[in-house]
């Protein structure tokens, strides 16, 4: 949908290359880009302005080095300043001296709470505590139902009692202490910010059982509102911190950084999937990443962890290093490639594509994946095995079984070849970035795809005769930046992020 | 074919790498974990049923379109807080300069009308100024954000009405559709109150077997409204759920199928797909798919146009509902949804009350954007 970020640095500074600093009017140009992006992003407009305020002390005057483009330089700058606005200090959880723990949940309707509660609770167990889910929503219709079904599902007692909210609220936290649990979580129900008489209630509850920590929950996909939301609800609660949820969605969250300028206070938790385990601590780097654009291969790769079968992956994965992948291995890999969803769909995650490519991309019928798996089922065993086997009696008949042309089957060896040497230079490529973040990173890279070379007026078109098409050689010195990060690109990468960046637990 | 052979191993080689990443980044031994089944609900529908007091209105269908009309409407949007305070002063200022521009600027991305949508109008506005001599800008915007939500590009009206339109002997289904969290058991809930009211005989199909107690949530909306609901299983087949209610629903003489599904991120290729199964099943005799309603929480910024999108390629969304518009957030985002993609909104959700569902009304919509 939006060219990166950098790309359209890198046109505005693409003129002043020659000059080694950049100028107040250049500066002005690109932290009008930077803005529409942050816009595009759904940060708030007020929260834009001072934000972009700190990149023009961050940018201003500031030496261009020669070895990275002036887009990176400046995209880095306000990469800097994302992490440095919505990082800070980071919430530790301290219990109380005197349990239980008191842990409020408050926030619009439909942002999480009662889900959130749960994931939280089942959080707290695997810190070693014991914790009591108190179901104070009476408001929607199987609210306290539906956080008792999880309560089941994660082993955690929920707390509940016909009464009123501030009631129940009061005498969860007793009940806790009479059971000994030493963390209570207080699910409230949904309210709006403006909603005097329930916005009441909730300081009521609030009042009633003095929280230790009080959160706001807020989904990432929320717009300008967030601000005013945010503001609402600290003024009521004195908010402690902000747990984000709906983060697995595409939204680019700029909500986050609204709201982290608004209260003040950390971002102390972020949801990420449908899984109760699925709550992670918050990381501002990949946040900023993400409201920035950079999140798309984030969101790949998180996309085939959920989606990948671990088995066929190992196998085929494991060969693709000691150079002996198949077209058996092709056929399994190519079956992940589907669960991943429409090639166009993978296609437009991925970077260095062009936007002509990217149409092309979607105008692809998944269904012709089908034909080419045909080609390869087309096979003997043997010639799966060893692809040098197959001569033009063999495609004859191949290209008659698979019911293609003998080039489409010249074309799917030749590519495959290819495909071979690049996961050579791969088994021995040496270091591979750390963390998810730093494949990301690595992939999304300088040193990255150059699939410019694919000739997107040439996709589409019928294969053009039996002869390897200009366009595909491209490919074999382009794809293995993208596929596997280089060694180099991997210790650039690993030296730039240091020690922080830390894989995600499995989950 | 060329192409394809491309892409695949490109593809191929994508996947491959980070298999091999993901691979690594395990730390315990993989195990087989191959389209996972879903195991918590994100995210729960929001609102409550409690007894609000509203006196008795009529029918919302038959709210006025003038500027003096739907008080009620008028008055519960006014609540908003006023980013467009500062307009007022502007409206009669004699020249158009820079200073408008940005003011108007600010006032349409603060309501999350988007970039793109506020460049177009504020291209369109100094583009009509300059041609009729006017200064009124606020008259010329909202002229240009009414004619966005009235009419097609091709000048035809737009039509929000909700169909019911079916084969004959076939029953009508309005599937209901959405990410998490937005409303789609609640504004079933209103609907099904409005149309039983409305004289039609209305059956709800609890097609959220995902969340915990979501059908849970409908049948209390059932007995509220008086429709009857038919639940399956919990995590059970949704398309059965859905089919069984068309088939119940025939066999009792309904007129109207109202058909909830779990909320589902709109990137989610699986939980898209079990959509589209959803909807091709529901149009299978007896029943006849007539509106698919995609339930857009007003607060939603800019993601609501890729919600928009994906939704209507996915399952050919007829139309929005535009829930929670009862807060500060204007649902702006709207605008750009009806001009970059034409889906128009049918319905907007007031409140948390059974009558709070109103059909969307333009002007109303505008001035309340618009309004200090």
């Amino acid at each position: 949908m939006f060219d990166a970020l950098s790309e359209r640095l890198d046109r505005i500074a693409s003129k002043l290359k020659s000059r080694g600093r950049l100028s107040d009017a250049d500066v002005d140009e690109a932290l009008q880009e930077i803005r529409v992006a942050l816009l595009e992003a759904d940060v708030e407009l007020g929260v834009v302005r001072n934000f972009l305020d700190g990149v023009r002390t961050r940018i201003s005057g500031q030496e261009l080095s020669k070895a990275v483009s002036p887009g990176q330089q400046v995209v880095k700058a306000v990469h800097e300043e994302l992490i440095n606005v919505l990082g800070g200090d980071v919430l530790k959880i301290s219990y109380s001296s005197q349990p239980p723990t008191v842990v409020l949940l408050a926030g619009l309707q439909g942002a999480g709470k009662t889900t959130t509660a749960a994931k939280l609770a089942r959080w707290f167990k695997q810190q070693g505590r014991n914790p009591l889910l108190v179901a104070a929503d009476l408001q929607r219709p199987a609210a306290v139902e539906q956080l008792r079904v999880l309560g089941d599902q994660i082993g955690v007692n929920v707390f509940s009692e016909a009464s009123d909210p501030v009631s129940v609220a009061r005498n969860g936290v007793e009940e806790a202490r009479r059971l000994g649990r030493d963390v209570v979580i207080l699910d409230t129900a949904g309210r709006l910010a403006i909603d005097e008489a329930l916005m009441g209630e909730v300081r009521e509850i609030s009042n009633a059982t003095t929280p230790d920590y009080t959160f706001l929950v807020i989904d990432a996909m929320t717009g300008q509102d967030a601000v005013a939301t945010a503001k609402s609800f600290h003024d009521t609660l004195e908010l402690d911190g902000v747990i984000v949820t709906k983060l697995d969605g595409d939204a680019r969250g700029g909500a986050v950084l609204s709201v982290k300028e608004v209260v003040g206070r950390p971002i102390a938790f972020a949801s990420t999937g449908e899984k109760i385990d699925d709550l992670d601590l918050f990381y501002p780097d990949r946040m900023a990443d993400r409201i920035l654009g950079m999140g798309d291969i984030l969101s790949l790769i998180e996309q085939a962890e959920r989606t990948m079968d671990a088995d066929v992956v190992a196998k085929s994965t494991g060969r693709m290093l000691d150079g002996s992948f198949t077209l058996d291995d092709f056929v399994d890999q190519l079956g992940q490639v589907r669960k991943m969803g429409s090639i166009g769909g993978l296609m437009k995650l991925m970077p260095g594509m062009t936007k002509e490519m990217r149409q092309a991309a979607d105008q692809v019928d998944d269904r012709e994946i089908d034909r080419v798996e045909g080609i390869v089922r087309s096979m003997t065993t043997s010639e799966r095995r060893d692809p040098s086997l197959i001569d033009g009696s063999r495609k004859r008949r191949i290209a008659m079984g698979s019911g293609r042309s003998t080039q489409d089957v010249n074309q799917l060896l030749k590519q495959f070849r290819e495909m071979q040497k690049m996961m050579k230079s791969m088994g021995g490529g040496g270091a591979m970035p750390k963390g998810k973040l730093g494949m990301a990173k690595a992939m999304m890279g300088r040193g990255g795809p150059d699939l410019s070379s694919l000739d997107p007026s040439m996709m589409g078109k019928p294969a053009p005769g039996t002869g390897l098409p200009p366009e595909l050689t491209g490919m074999g010195q382009a794809s293995p930046a993208h596929g596997a990060p280089t060694s180099k690109s991997g210790q650039r990468n690993k030296k730039k992020k240091g020690g922080r960046v830390t894989p995600r637990k499995d989950r | 074919m060329t192409l394809i052979i491309i892409l695949v191993v490109v593809a191929v080689l994508l996947v491959g790498s980070i298999g091999f990443f993901v691979l690594r980044s395990r730390s315990r031994p993989p195990t087989s974990s191959s389209p996972q089944p879903r195991v918590l609900p994100e995210v729960l529908a929001p609102e409550s049923v409690q007894e609000q007091e509203h006196e008795p209105r009529g029918p919302p269908e038959t709210l006025p379109e003038q500027a003096g009309g739907a008080p009620e409407y008028r008055e519960r949007l006014s609540r908003s807080r006023g980013i467009f305070a500062t307009l007022r002063g502007l409206s009669s200022k004699s020249t158009f300069d820079q200073e408008t521009i940005d003011a108007l600027e600010e006032a349409l991305l603060g309501a999350d009308v988007g970039v793109a949508t506020t460049d177009f109008l504020l291209g369109r506005v100094q583009e009509v100024a300059k041609a009729t001599k006017s200064d009124d800008v606020i008259a010329l915007l909202r002229a240009e954000l009414l004619e966005i939500l009235s009419h097609r590009p091709d000048g035809e009206v737009i039509d929000r009405s909700l169909s019911m339109d079916v084969p004959a002997d076939r029953c009508a289904v309005w599937l209901f559709v959405g990410v998490n969290g937005v409303g789609k058991t609640t504004t079933i809930g209103k609907l099904a109150t409005r149309e039983t009211a409305s004289g039609k005989k209305v059956v709800l199909a609890a097609g959220d077997t995902f969340r915990a107690a979501a059908a849970e949530q409908l049948a209390q909306w059932g007995e509220r409204s008086g429709a009857e609901v038919v639940r399956g299983a919990e995590g059970g087949d949704p398309s059965s759920v859905v089919y069984d209610a068309i088939a119940r629903g025939k066999a009792r003489g309904c007129d109207l199928v109202l058909a909830d599904t779990a909320g589902r991120l709109h990137n989610k290729v699986n939980l898209v797909e079990e959509l589209k199964k959803i909807r091709r099943v529901a149009d299978k005799e007896p029943g006849h798919v007539a509106e698919v309603l995609l339930v857009l929480d007003a607060t939603t910024g800019q993601n609501a146009v890729s919600q928009a999108r994906q939704f209507m390629e996915a399952v050919d969304a007829t139309g929005v509902v535009l829930s929670k518009l009862d807060g500060t957030a204007r649902g702006g985002v709207v605008v750009a949804i009806q001009r970059e993609l034409g889906l128009p909104v049918k319905l907007v959700g007031l409140g948390e009350g059974k009558d709070d569902l109103v059909s969307f009304d333009p002007a109303a919509f505008v001035d309340a954007l618009l309004a200090p």
